[in-house]
This record gives C-alpha cells, sequence and structure tokens, in this order.
C-alpha cells in the first residue's frame, strides 16, 4: 500500500519535472523552428478536417435539441444565444480537445514510445543531446500555438452549423440569429475559450509525452500508453474544465449571464 | 581511461550488478562477455549514466561522474560514441539527417563540412552515397554500419559496441568485426564491446572481462581467457564452441 503510494507519487513528480523541463527548453537555445513547424502542422492542420466536422455537427445537434424544447415555451429567438454561449465558453474548447487529444495525445504517446523502445530517446542522449528539449518543448510550443486556434476554429464551425439548423428547421432568420449570436458573446467569452485552449494544449501534449517516455514492457507497453495518454488527457481536460470555468467565471466579471 | 568502481545496479527486486569493478585503458579494445541477460548492456548504460547505479563511482579520464545529471553529463558524452544493439537509428530521418543531427547540435560546422565528413564516414563504413535512405530501407547490417558511422561523427575517444553482431549473418558479422578493428587502427579510439558472440570477442579484442552473477568472474588477456579456471567461463566458452562448430 505505501509502496503503491510512493510510485505513484514518484509518477506526478516526474511529470512536473517533464512538464517545467519542457517549459524551460522552449525559452532555451538551440531553437528548433523547423521541427516546430513541422508540429505545428501535424498537431493543427492534419487535425483541422476532424475538428471542422465533429464541431459542426455538434453545433448542429445543440441547435435540434435545444430549438424543440425551446419552441415549446415560444423561446426559440435564444437559440443563438444559447449555442454560442455553450460552445464558445464549454463545448468549444473540450470538444476540440477531446478530438486532439484523441489524435494528437495517442499519436504522441506512440511515436515516442516507439522511439523509447528501439532506444532512439538513450540515442540522443548519449549523443549528449536533450531529448525533452527536441521532442517534447517542440510539440508543447505547437500544440499552445495550434490548439487555442483549433478552438477558435471549432467555436465558430459549431456556431455556423448551429445557425444552419435554426434557420433550416425552426425558421430563425440567418441575420437573427447572427445579431443573437453577436449580442450573446464579450470579449470575456473569447479569453476563457483562449485560455481553456491554452491549458488544454499542455495537458493533451505533456500527457501523450509522458506516457511515451515511461512505457515499460516493450511493443505491448507502447499500446497501453496510448490509450492511457488518451484516457487521462480527457479525464484531466474535464476536470481542468470545471476549475477553469469556476475561477475564471470569478476573475472576468464580464462573463456573468 | 575509465574506472568502474564497486558498481551496483537493480531493477526492482532483481540485482543485475553486484559490485563490478574495472578499469579499462586508453587504446584498448576492452570486450565484456557474458550470458545474455547478464547486466553487460546495463553496465554500458551506467558508464555513460543512462542508467543511474545505485552504488558505486565512475571516473572518466580523472573526472568522478557519478553524482552527474543530464545536464551535467553533456560534456563527458561528448566524449563518447555508442553503436545500440539494435542500431537505434532515428527513424524519422534520413542517413545523411542521422549523421548530421550531432553536428548540428554540437558544432558550427557548414553543410558543406558536415557533407565531407559524413561521406568520409560512409565511405568508411562501406555505403558511399547512402545519404539519402531512410532507415527502413537499410538491412540489419546496414543500419549497424550507419549507426557506427554515426558514433563516430563527433570524433570520440571512446566508443561503445552494445551486440554488434547480434542478430547477423557470419559474413556481416566478419564485417563488423573487421570495422571494429579498422576504428580502433585509424581513428585511435578506446572501445568497449558487449558481446556474448566468442568468435567476435575473440576477433576484436585486446582485452577481456566476464561477468557471472553480477560480478567480474574473469579479466584478463586472450591468453589467460583460454586458461581461466572459472567454472562459469569455462561452460560459456565450451557452450560457444560447441554452437561454432555445429
Amino acid at each position: 500500500m505505501l509502496n503503491n503510494i510512493k510510485k505513484s507519487l514518484e509518477k506526478v513528480y516526474d511529470y512536473f519535472t517533464l512538464v517545467a523541463r519542457a517549459f524551460a527548453g522552449i525559452v532555451k537555445p538551440p531553437f528548433y523552428f523547423a521541427e516546430t513547424l513541422r508540429q505545428m502542422e501535424n498537431i493543427g492542420v492534419q487535425s483541422l478536417p476532424i475538428v471542422l466536422l465533429t464541431s459542426t455537427f455538434v453545433g448542429m445537434i445543440l441547435a435540434y435539441q435545444s430549438g424543440f424544447a425551446m419552441a415549446i415555451f415560444g423561446a426559440k429567438m435564444y437559440i443563438g444565444t444559447l449555442i454560442s454561449l455553450s460552445l464558445v465558453r464549454e463545448l468549444g474548447p473540450v470538444l476540440a480537445a477531446i478530438v486532439v487529444a484523441g489524435r494528437v495525445g495517442a499519436g504522441t504517446a506512440a511515436e515516442l514510445g516507439s522511439m523509447l523502445v528501439t532506444e532512439q530517446i538513450d540515442a540522443m542522449r548519449a549523443m549528449a543531446t536533450d531529448p525533452i528539449k527536441k521532442l517534447v518543448s517542440t510539440k508543447l510550443l505547437a500544440g499552445m500555438i495550434m490548439i487555442p486556434l483549433l478552438v477558435i476554429i471549432a467555436d465558430l464551425m459549431g456556431i455556423l452549423g448551429g445557425g444552419f439548423i435554426a434557420s433550416a428547421s425552426f425558421g430563425l432568420a440567418p441575420t437573427f440569429y447572427k445579431k443573437t449570436v453577436i449580442q450573446a458573446l464579450v470579449v470575456e467569452d473569447l479569453a476563457m475559450t483562449l485560455v481553456k485552449g491554452l491549458f488544454f494544449s499542455v495537458l493533451i501534449i505533456t500527457i501523450g509525452c509522458y506516457s511515451g517516455l515511461h512505457v515499460e514492457g516493450g511493443t505491448t507497453g507502447v499500446g497501453k500508453a496510448t490509450t492511457k495518454a488518451v484516457v487521462l488527457s480527457i479525464v484531466f481536460i474535464l476536470i481542468t474544465d470545471y476549475f477553469l470555468s469556476v475561477v475564471l467565471l470569478k476573475l472576468l466579471p464580464g462573463l456573468a449571464f | 581511461m575509465i574506472s568502474i568502481k564497486n558498481i551496483w545496479k537493480s531493477f526492482d527486486d532483481l540485482e543485475v550488478l553486484n559490485g563490478i569493478n574495472l578499469d579499462i585503458d586508453t587504446g584498448d579494445t576492452f570486450v565484456v562477455m557474458g550470458k545474455s541477460g547478464c547486466g553487460k548492456s546495463v553496465l554500458l548504460k551506467v558508464i555513460l549514466r543512462l542508467l543511474y547505479p545505485d552504488e558505486g563511482s565512475i571516473i572518466i579520464d580523472g573526472e568522478d561522474t557519478t553524482s552527474y545529471d543530464d545536464i551535467a553529463m553533456m560534456p563527458v558524452r561528448k566524449k563518447f560514441g555508442m553503436l545500440f544493439q539494435g542500431a537505434a537509428l532515428f527513424d524519422s530521418m534520413n542517413v545523411w539527417q542521422n549523421l548530421a543531427y550531432p553536428l548540428l547540435e554540437h558544432t558550427d560546422l557548414s553543410i558543406a563540412e558536415i557533407d565531407d565528413k559524413i561521406a568520409m564516414l560512409l565511405s568508411f563504413v562501406d555505403l558511399d552515397g547512402a545519404q539519402k535512405k531512410m532507415p527502413a530501407e537499410l538491412s540489419g547490417g546496414m543500419k549497424k554500419r550507419v549507426a557506427l558511422a554515426r558514433a563516430m561523427i563527433n570524433d570520440p575517444s571512446y566508443v561503445f559496441f552494445d551486440e554488434p553482431t547480434t542478430g547477423l549473418d557470419p559474413v556481416t558479422s566478419g564485417m563488423i568485426n573487421n570495422l571494429i578493428i579498422r576504428t580502433r587502427e585509424r581513428f585511435g579510439v578506446t572501445s568497449i564491446v558487449v558481446t556474448h558472440d566468442l568468435a567476435s570477442a575473440m576477433r576484436v579484442g585486446t582485452r577481456y572481462a566476464f561477468i557471472d552473477d553480477g560480478i567480474i568472474a574473469f579479466e584478463g588477456n586472450k591468453d589467460e581467457l583460454f586458461k581461466s579456471s572459472n567454472p562459469g567461463l569455462r561452460e560459456f566458452i565450451k557452450d560457444a564452441s560447441w554452437q561454432d562448430r555445429s
């Protein structure tokens, strides 16, 4: 029992050490611009189609489900308000992060895990280079730039998808829908969506990298690490989302309904 | 010179090294033999501090590196090249990028100078013109030769060979053995070769050690090796000779 607690605490310590070294690697030279750009393409551009697709459909589903309920109470005109607030504050960041965690978190854990098992990480260390700086810091910086952008795109696509259904199924005029969306959103909403995107990007990348760099048991361990990276990322995204919502609603008074 | 004093290393409950003492003199090709799983590769990784020893000290060129962390070890590691058991080439990089990686990290050489150095080392390992090949396009023997070129790219003083002939056919093994000898003759490096391949050990070594039950059960030259009365070593030689005949 005590041994298990000790091992768990060691893992937490190792994780935060990795996070600290990854952030230090971003600001200390040498800088790997080409590798960072490659990771931005991998994390951001390649995740774009799936983020576009899922966020559009979530906006459509949200509009469809809420539209019927709101129609009963004669509140159809508030569909735009409901969709924009729920997407920008919650669903956009969380949904985009979960999709990216599934794609990038798993890929990162598998890539680094395979490199560990085939001694490529040891080879980097043996050549007097820092694998954390080369492999983790570049991914972290790329993720911190691209994932908040993906979140903004997810918000926009969700609102557009919702607008399509509000118009097609509930007869709301697109201009009216647009007006209610703009009226509902304030600058603090944008701040909330970006802050959440930033925190989630750190979670996805560092949990993926940590899982990959701590693979045990050879190639079988790589599969387990991949699963672990995705599950842990999603769990911590949701937990962090709750606490960020509470803190940001207190810190940013403009967010009050 | 590398001095290893009373090194202990275990993984959870599995004790691997139980007080290893060795001195590797400059210019030697020191062969460490032993059965699979006896801790030979662990010893190399402990010297390079890729693994932390539980106890003991490691002194490299008079510098005690035992308490060094990864960052402090970096200048020390620049003196070393290592050929890993599975070659450990970077999958996502071609041969040129694999070889250029340490140079781009540690030197101010121009791309033209890096090109020249890579061409020279690829010629040394008999792989002229392989710069653009990806690791997936190379055979096991070719991967090991590229890995040897990469290990030599920073002009190291010490080169470690971890099971250099494992998994290779006899002809390719012979080629790798020749390269180990030529590396010593041409570049004057001090080497540690970890192997359970007795024939390879006899070809390349100048001094020998045999690990059994986590300790150095034998240390000496080739003549002393065959005269040793250590039962573990005698059994190892007998089994290896039987395999060579069969």
